[in-house]
């Protein structure tokens, strides 16, 4: 593998990152980010911007750092005790690891949808989507109901589950299982999605529903999305950022990336000659 | 989509207002149950340090050494009771460890069938069998057969606590190590017995020895099932047929006489037993029980501490 | 590792040695069906007067009385001395263990080790120190700044806070039981909040949980089956404790030793045993009367541990299962 141990040049990334997005909003910007476990870098100094409205893949090999960034975007690392992340993410000019603001109003605005489906085993469909807004604080029933219906239809689940919204949520297939986490996480009003190979444990047809709803999605937010599935990339997303061993090799437009990519690795992971 | 941005930001302003009430209660929980914490604690420190404090001023190479004096006189010692819990831990150990290590044998090498689950099944119930119960069931199988109270009643007693607790950690302990070593036994033309005690047990050294002495510490510890079974005496031990001393019974009697000089013995007694007990149990995790045998996590589950 | 002489085998014969083996090891792991059925067969055989006696009103009956040519004895107030010591211990004690579990759990290891294993210590120490310490020290603090200002306030009015408050009563006991709980249910519970997977505990965090709404969210109704279970467990320690308790619970026997005020002495079950086993002459019904006292002991506690296990095994075996489609 001598032959893959080439530097990523800043330069070819600075200018895959400039020449993609020119003057349009970004909704996420994470500058500088470096995750390290027990003092180790995991991930190495990443800038990456994120278009308004757009969906974001990030791909590479296992181990190459791509959730463990998509992680660090809504500080889900507070959780794990030996991480440690410096660095800025901001969303809307607000960096979410700035000491001075309130974590948990701010992280409210980025949602998150996890590899395997998990929702609330002891609940029912309508409480798992409520579960986020009871927190906030939102009691009256009318909006609650609202709520539930808008980011279930958002989901594509209603129209399958509205008969029954007090039905288990465990009840439900592996499929329907997340897009209701979908719904929940969508409940919150967040302005950015991230997920993490939101379909890798369901099969082709839920993929495909999963695959659909994004496509809905990415016209009201902003949507990160990381998978190992090339051809999802392709499918869904309008930028690509390619990560191999904690380095942000290549970002850009998907179809440039996939089609002429700038970077040795880049070309090399693309035509499947590693995983 | 039918719901508009406009919408969606009102559905966000109703979000606002909580946040800070919220975060104030999670730091009230943190300092509840970091109170939990030190109203656990603060008995644990002051058994040890009145132990410590009441005891310390009775003990005396005399207080070590001799038999009691007569009542509420304050002369004397507790040398027999002393005596008493180490024979009887002894004793105990020589019946109940090989039943137990055996018993873990039968349940890790042996154990797929049936007859093994029923017996995994009943070892744990017999575990949470009330000492005194078990006390009683040496009384009557012993002293009542034999006309007197008996220092083997005391010892088979005490084993009865001892060996399901030693084969349940003996199992564990066989069952971590790698099947391929049995394996490896096996290939080289072994017999079982042989790949069992010389390969297995030896890797499981550790875990088995801070099982068989956790179980020691908890049955020196034990008064209820001596009660009725070594009665408890004046005397040094003599012969196996008659009553014996131990702390934990010289304990409970001296608490139950209204003097102060037999308070302060009864302080002094706890404080030799603590010692011996403590000792044992932090001796253990020293030296034995380290993170690679999780024994001690497993101990803990089975709520193996208890005592009576 | 040890040296081992290499012997080559005939094959297809079994080796006598471990024939043997085979059959000294099955031997050691029968001896406890044999202890469990020899026991019981005692209990019930050495106690078949009193039953014959007095049947299963020996169980309803409060008479304790062990004159010649007067006697009658009845478990009752033993029974309830023991059911109602032991839940106050695990009203207490729950709470306090469960708040412990959720500090270990959380908190970093250089801080969670030791005060875990300072709370684990507390298992270590024999019944009987608890009890001389309770007697000597806890009860002295316990009557002066706690009975007795209950008592003077409430004492008329409250039903619970009325009877001389000397130390040596239910309260006092049950406060101590609940101290000697605390390890097991503590070290339950945080292996059953452990069991809960991490994807639950990341899903409430997502949706911008504190770490208490987290555990509210995630945490507690996962694992609720389990902590019931744990809690049930530490019942059925309280019920088998004996020496502490007798030390503590005063010795009242018969009517006057049922439960009626927290600062009343009374008795239980494994008590009476220890305060009476030794005096008590064979030739009377007396023996047979505590020996029955000792198997419903049994049966009691054989039945909360059993239910209690079925719990925790069955919330553990469980984590896995619903999620998965």
């Amino acid at each position: 593998m001598t032959a893959l141990s080439v530097k990523p040049s800043d330069v070819a990334i600075k200018e895959s990152l400039d020449t993609v997005i020119d003057s349009e909003k970004y909704k996420m910007i994470a500058e500088n980010v470096t995750i390290s476990y027990d003092k180790v870098p995991a991930v190495k100094n990443i800038t990456m911007k994120f278009k308004e409205k757009s969906v974001t893949a990030l791909i590479g090999p296992s181990g190459c750092g791509k959730t463990t960034f998509l992680r660090c975007l809504n500080r889900m690392h507070d959780m794990t005790k030996n991480a440690s992340v410096t660095g800025k993410v901001m969303i809307d000019n607000i960096d979410l690891y700035d000491k001075s603001i309130d974590p948990i109003y701010h992280r409210r605005k980025v949602g998150m949808v996890f590899q395997k489906p998990n929702p609330f085993p002891t609940m029912s469909i309508y409480d798992n989507v409520t579960a986020g807004l009871k927190l906030n604080g939102v009691r009256d029933k009318k909006i609650l109901d609202e709520i539930v219906e808008d980011s279930l239809k958002m989901a594509y689940l209603w129209d399958e589950v509205k008969h029954d919204l007090k039905k288990s949520a465990i009840e439900l297939s592996g499929g329907q299982q997340q897009r209701l986490c979908i719904a929940r996480a969508l409940a919150i009003q967040p302005e950015v999605l991230l997920m993490d190979e939101p379909a890798s444990a369901l099969d082709p047809i839920a993929t495909q529903k999963i695959e659909e709803t994004i496509m809905e999605l990415k016209k009201e937010y902003t949507i990160i999305i990381v998978t190992h599935n090339m051809q999802q990339a392709v499918r869904v997303s309008d930028y690509t950022g390619f990560m191999y061993l904690g380095d942000l090799i290549e970002f850009r437009e998907t179809k440039k990336l996939f089609t002429d990519p700038k970077h040795e690795l880049t070309a090399k992971y693309v035509q499947g000659q590693f995983g | 989509m039918t719901t508009t941005n406009e919408r969606r930001q009102e559905y966000r302003n109703l979000f606002k207002q909580n946040v800070e009430k919220r975060l104030l209660v999670d730091k009230a929980v943190r300092i509840v149950v970091f109170a939990c914490v030190i109203i656990a604690i603060i008995p644990l420190g002051s058994i040890l340090v009145e132990v410590f404090k009441n005891g310390i001023s009775a003990i005396s190479y005399e207080f070590l050494t001799e038999t009691p004096g007569s009542i509420g006189s304050g002369e004397g010692g507790i040398g027999p009771a002393i005596q008493g819990t180490l024979i009887i831990i002894g004793l105990s150990s020589l019946i109940g460890v090989p039943i137990g290590v055996m018993s873990g044998i039968y349940l890790s090498e042996y154990g797929d069938n049936r007859l093994a689950r029923s017996i995994r099944f009943f070892n744990d119930v017999f575990m949470e069998f009330p000492s005194i119960v078990l006390g009683i069931f040496a009384f009557l199988v012993i002293v009542l057969i034999l006309g007197h109270f008996s220092v083997w009643a005391g010892a088979f007693a005490l084993s009865l606590i001892m060996f399901p607790i030693v084969a349940r950690t003996t199992e564990e302990s066989l069952k971590m190590v790698p099947i391929t070593y049995r394996e490896a036994g096996t290939a080289l033309g072994l017999k079982k017995w042989v790949i069992t005690f010389r390969i297995v047990i030896s890797a499981a050294k550790s875990g088995m020895i801070t099982g068989i002495l956790l179980s020691v510490s908890r049955i020196g510890g034990e008064t209820a099932p001596l009660i009725m079974t070594i009665l408890g005496s004046s005397q040094f031990f003599s012969s196996m047929d008659v009553p014996m001393d131990a702390l934990p019974l010289r304990i409970w009697r001296l608490s139950l006489l209204p003097y102060d000089s037999a308070q302060l013995q009864g302080w002094g007694s706890a404080l030799v037993l603590i010692i011996i007990i403590l000792g044992i149990n932090l001796g253990v995790r020293y030296f034995f029980a380290n993170r690679k045998n999780g024994i001690l996590g497993q101990l803990v589950k089975k709520g193996i501490h208890a005592k009576n | 590792m040890a040296r081992i002489k290499l012997k080559p085998e005939k094959p297809g014969r079994r080796p006598i040695a471990d024939k043997i083996f085979k059959i000294g090891a099955t031997v050691a792991g029968v001896y406890v069906l044999v202890m469990v059925t020899l026991l019981v067969f005692q209990l019930v055989s050495e106690s078949y007067p009193i039953w014959e006696e007095d049947g299963l009103s020996f169980i309803t009956s409060t008479d304790w009385n062990a004159v010649d040519g007067r006697e009658s004895f009845g478990a009752l107030p033993y029974i309830l001395g023991t059911l109602v010591t032991a839940s106050l211990a695990m009203l207490i004690g729950v709470p306090l263990s469960i708040g412990i579990a959720m500090f270990i759990s959380d908190a970093p290891p250089k801080i969670g080790g030791p005060l875990g294993f300072l709370v684990e210590l507390l298992a270590a120490v024999p019944s009987v120190i608890y009890g001389l310490w309770g007697l000597f020290v806890f009860r002295l603090y316990f009557k002066d700044w706690i009975e007795k200002p209950l008592h003077d306030l409430f004492g008329d009015s409250i039903f619970l806070f009325s009877g001389t408050p000397f130390g040596l009563d239910i309260i006092t006991a049950s406060v101590i039981l609940a101290i000697m709980i605390i390890p097991t249910v503590s070290a339950v519970s945080r292996e059953v909040m452990k069991a809960v997977p991490q994807q639950q505990k990341e899903a409430a965090y997502m949706l911008g949980a504190t770490k208490w709404e987290m555990f509210k969210l995630a945490v507690f109704p996962y694992s609720k089956t389990g902590l019931i279970g744990a809690s049930i467990l530490g019942l059925g320690r309280a019920v088998g404790e004996t020496m502490a308790v007798t030390m503590l619970i005063g010795n009242a026997t018969g009517i006057a030793a049922i439960p009626s005020s927290l600062f009343k002495p009374s008795q239980t079950m494994s008590s009476i045993i220890a305060n009476e086993f030794v005096e008590a002459s064979p030739a009377s019904l007396h023996l047979p009367a505590l020996i029955a006292v000792a198997l419903v002991l049994l049966l009691i506690a054989i039945a909360i541990n059993v239910v209690a296990h079925f719990l925790v095994t069955r919330m553990m075996n469980v984590k896995e299962g619903a999620i998965n489609n």
